[in-house]
């Protein structure tokens, strides 16, 4: 392996068994005389429960047993509060199943086993719950006023948590400036809505005492930590596999909905395995979501476009509990200057209870509502004061040689300073304004006017922090009799080609193929200390653990190898599986030198044969092992990292709006990205691209819907609408590379990079296609053809 | 635990009926329960868990396999619905020494899955057209119409329509 696998684009290791069709999803897993649950679920916004009679259900043939509060012990409790913070006072979470209340449509209130699906769902039907409704508030600005009905009657106005930041002296910059642009936007709430829904499955093993989950999580280790406390359960008795999981996007990274402890209970209660399958209505109604903020964003300007100052307040929803603490809203507050010098930021939110299904991060994680907050901001300010939208960015952007940039007094979500690291934000915008063709651009949009077609050019910065600590490890081991290389970490996948990048990064260090890199992730057995798959922080964080780990399996292969061929260190090289003389013909296989790192007594085959007590090769003075020394070619590292490393990107659009059917297309989309060092570049060209069509769904479709009672009333695929192939134009992506120079590898993240500006981008463009027909601002997403229609007919 | 097992029906009460179907070239024969959908069918009855489900209102593709030579929807079909049809599912695609078929290879080279939960539906939809007789309009837009009835949450559909022009041009299409 002479050429350098880092940074090419390698096909992925993963893919066969998909395109066959034997991947192993949990519900693809073959549990001989497996019992499903089903769950009854709230049919109330909010409302106290006075009774439960599971009578029926109990007595309907098919039915193993029937679970509400008060019959799973250790269970009734309100869950974990996974993110603690100081602006929270009594932060509410959920119970597995409702105690006396329930908090929105969906939550669940009892759960039924049986020996299929189909009796499991029967049974529900059959418990009778008798409740009392009570009054909702579902608008985020009403739900914040004196008198407004409330979710927990332990929060007055439904504020969940109240946090203020500053950086720099902003009361200094509100006076310095000349002109203040003051906007208000909302983003709406949408949902990962991954194509595989959450799964459970779990069987407990009497014998071993055992009990092994299968579980769609983005955190195996974590549940397994959290399921061992709350069952008290050692440790090394639960092992959490996550197996196959058909897309995560944030959704799966919440512990614990109700079912993951539910269902291991019923496998212990009951003898026999159990699994929960979600549907579609049910990962509508019960599963996180997340989005909707309300900014009123201020930039405090200099005339010749300089911001000095911005103050922003939101209102977040968090839905009708905060499990995962104000992760989102904090994200998108430290990220609310985007690309941007800007000195002096003051920024607060309150974090709000509604009467809905709970929020936690889905990809974007509060980026795409601070970037279209500040996005939208800046077209205004341009407007404003009368400059090219380009160029009022262009004043404003970062420039080279300022960085590392700090944001003293804005802590990320990592609980570190804003510190972003490298990037060339002039040289991204040169190139988006260059390929999207902006200098033709009024010509061309003055002709279609003429034609009666309305284009519009939009434009949009983002900056991402990404690959948050605490850490994540790796450990390799090089197999004695195949050579082969194998690597564990941590983490889980969901299709983000974790098993190839990784394997690029062993392979370079190793000398070995990719495919002979082989990578285990997502189960606990395999291996236990690590943190979860979130905010694009996998290449990053476990990369960067990989490498180090590599670097340490090298040295130890190289000096083995050496010793073997009786050469000096230096005069080795690692390629094509084998350890060689530099410019020679001699040469020993991995496995061989795997092999004779570990003294053997029993000689198998012929390299154990040389490794052996006995063999001459391995006679020398003192014992077989020096003391400190392992057996083998293994290796264990961690990388923590110090602090986020910031990606970034902008994007431009022409857009074209149909003034008669209120739609809007897409006629040309410019993505220009940097995320440090590419490890694969045809991954993260799909990684971009599959954000970018999440974007494109925020930017003018999806929508989570509830009526005035809190009843969600889209809760499927027909009314909630998400893009198909013909939805999704073509994007011309582009890349610059700017090293992080934060880690070893210079990489950043880059899964959550695509979808975050989308939104910014399209309201942009809509806005300026529609400038002469009476310039509505857009400041609104989902754009609907409806908020059009308004927009061109005012009345 | 560590209690006398209830005396619990192993079975669901529901009627069943005898049910005859061709699945990739076998011909299988079960007493299925009436209400048992052609899905649970394949996956949990057969083991063909390949099939996936994503939404079970008609709506997601992923659950597409070929019924009597067309693509079809097997999450809106009962079992018993099939009986006498011949079904074939993303297991029969591959050759019997596993090695991929042309346009599974095609996907593979444009990286055009990424969780693989779509991929199976994808693949049998487009396969259903790529060995019928109709003509298959290979624009960008004529492929983004032929893939309108699946939906994919990871890959933005760029590389699969870049996959399916592949396999169009490079396949040997038994085509009249
Ligand atoms: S599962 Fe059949 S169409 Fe979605
Ligand atoms: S590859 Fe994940 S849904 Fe298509």
């Amino acid at each position: 392996m002479s050429t350098r696998m880092f940074g090419a684009p390698v096909k992925r290791n993963a893919d066969s068994k998909f395109l066959k069709g034997e991947g192993a999803f949990v519900d693809d897993i073959p549990l001989p005389g497996v019992k499903h649950a089903a769950f009854v679920r709230s049919p109330f916004a909010r409302a106290h429960i006075k009774s439960i009679d599971t009578s029926a259900a109990a007595a309907h043939p098919g039915v193993l047993a029937v679970y509400t509060c008060d019959n799973i012990g250790p269970l009734d409790i309100e869950m974990p509060l996974l993110i603690p913070h100081e602006s929270m006072t009594d932060a509410r979470t959920q119970r597995p199943l409702a105690r006396n209340d329930v908090y929105y449509v969906g939550q669940t209130v009892a759960m039924v086993v049986a020996v299929d699906r189909y009796v499991a769902e029967d049974a529900a039907l059959l418990i009778e719950v008798d409740y009392e409704p009570l009054d909702v508030e579902l608008d985020l600005e009403a739900a914040v006023r004196d008198g407004a009905p409330l979710v927990h009657a332990t929060h007055p106005n439904n504020v969940a948590a109240d946090f203020n930041q500053i950086c720099g002296d902003p009361s200094a910059g509100y006076a310095e400036a000349e002109h203040v642009t003051r906007i208000q936007i909302q983003v709406d709430r949408s949902t990962s809505a991954a194509m595989e829904c959450r799964a459970v499955a779990a069987r407990f093993d009497p014998i071993t005492g055992e009990l092994i989950v299968w579980d769609t999580t983005q955190a195996p280790i974590s549940v397994r930590g959290g399921l061992a406390s709350i069952l008290q359960l050692d440790e090394d008795k639960v092992r959490v596999v996550a197996p196959d999981v058909g897309g995560g996007f944030g959704q799966k990274v919440l512990l614990f909905y109700p079912d993951e402890l539910l269902v291991p209970y019923a496998a212990m209660q009951l003898g026999s395995p159990v699994k929960y399958i979600e549907d579609r209505r049910e990962n509508f109604i019960g599963s996180s979501q997340e989005r909707t903020q309300i900014h009123m964003i201020q930039l405090h300007a200099k005339k010749n476009g300089e911001v000095v100052a911005l103050k922003d307040f939101f209102l977040h929803d968090t839905g009708a509990f905060i499990p995962y603490g104000i992760a989102v809203a904090q994200v998108a507050s430290t990220s609310i200057a985007g690309p941007y010098r800007i000195p002096n930021i003051e920024v607060r939110f309150q974090a709000v209870y509604t009467p809905t299904v709970p929020v936690t991060p889905y990809r974007g994680c509060g980026r795409p509502q601070s970037c279209f907050a500040i996005e939208r901001a800046m077209d205004q300010l341009a407007e404003d004061l009368g400059l090219d939208r380009f160029e009022v960015r262009r004043r404003n952007l970062i420039t080279e040689n300022q960085f590392p940039y700090v944001r003293e007094g804005l802590l990320f979500a990592d609980g570190l300073r804003v510190s972003l690291d490298s990037g060339q934000y002039h040289k991204a915008l040169d190139m988006v304004h260059d390929s999207i063709g902006a200098d033709d651009f009024p010509a061309q949009q003055e002709a279609a006017r003429a034609e009666g077609k309305y284009l519009g050019l939009g434009l949009a910065y983002y900056v991402e922090g990404t690959g948050l600590g605490p850490y994540e490890g790796g450990h390799i081991k090089i197999h004695p009799i195949t050579g082969k290389v194998y690597v564990n970490t941590g983490l889980s996948g969901q299709g983000q080609g974790h098993e190839t990048v990784f394997a690029q990064i062993v392979a370079d260090q190793l000398g070995v193929a990719v495919e002979d890199v082989i990578l285990t992730e997502g189960d606990t057995g395999a291996y236990d200390w690590g943190v979860a798959t979130f905010a694009s922080r996998a290449a990053v964080v476990s990369g960067n653990a990989i490498y180090k780990t590599a670097r340490i399996v090298r040295g130890q292969t190289i000096t083995a190898a050496a010793n073997m061929l009786e050469a000096d260190p230096e005069q080795i090289e690692l390629r094509d599986g084998a350890a060689w003389i530099i410019g020679g013909n001699r040469n020993v296989p991995l496995a061989a030198v795997a092999t004779a790192t570990n003294p053997l007594r029993y000689a198998f085959n012929d390299a154990a044969q040389a490794a052996t007590q006995f063999a001459p090769a391995s006679r020398h003075d003192g014992p077989p092992l020096d003391e400190g020394q392992h057996p083998g070619l293994e290796a264990t590292d961690y990388y923590s990292p110090e602090c986020a490393t910031w990606a970034y990107g902008v994007h431009g659009a022409i857009v074209e709006v149909d003034p008669d059917t209120c739609s809007v297309k897409i006629r040309k989309y410019v993505c220009i990205h940097d995320c440090g060092n590419m490890i694969n570049p045809v991954i993260v060209d799909g990684q971009v691209m599959g954000g970018l069509a999440q974007g494109f769904g925020g930017a003018l479709m999806e929508r989570i819907e509830y009526d005035a009672d809190g009843n969600p009333t889209n809760a499927n695929f027909v009314d909630f609408l998400i893009p198909y192939a013909t939805e999704i134009p073509d994007v011309d992506i582009q890349h610059l590379e700017t090293p992080s120079p934060l880690n070893p590898l210079g990489v950043k993240g880059v899964g959550e990079a695509g979808c975050i500006a989308v939104g910014a981008t399209v309201a942009s463009g809509v806005a300026d296609a529609l400038s002469s027909l009476g310039g509505h601002k857009f400041h609104h997403t989902p754009i609907t053809p409806s908020m059009i229609f308004d927009a061109i007919n005012p009345s | 635990m560590n209690r006398i097992a209830g005396n619990t029906a192993e079975q669901s009460a529901d009627p069943t009926q005898l049910t005859r179907m061709t699945v990739n070239g076998e011909t299988v024969e079960r007493e299925v329960s009436v209400r048992m959908l052609l899905s649970d069918f394949l996956r949990h009855e057969l083991g063909l868990t390949g099939t996936h489900v994503g939404c079970e209102h008609g709506v997601c593709g992923a659950c597409t396999v070929m019924i009597n030579g067309r693509s079809g929807r097997s999450c809106l079909t009962f079992a018993v619905q099939a009986d006498g049809a011949d079904i074939r599912t993303i297991e029969s695609v591959a050759d019997e020494n596993g090695d991929l078929h042309t346009l599974q290879e095609a996907f593979r080279d444009c990286h055009a899955l990424q969780c693989g939960y779509c991929t199976p539906g994808m693949i049998m939809n487009i396969l259903s057209h790529l060995e019928a007789d109709d003509e298959i309009d290979l624009s960008d837009e004529g492929i983004r119409e032929l893939l309108s009835g699946n939906l994919c949450r990871c890959t933005g559909y760029a590389n699969i329509i870049k996959a399916v022009r592949q396999a169009a041009d490079t396949g040997n299409w038994n085509r009249t």
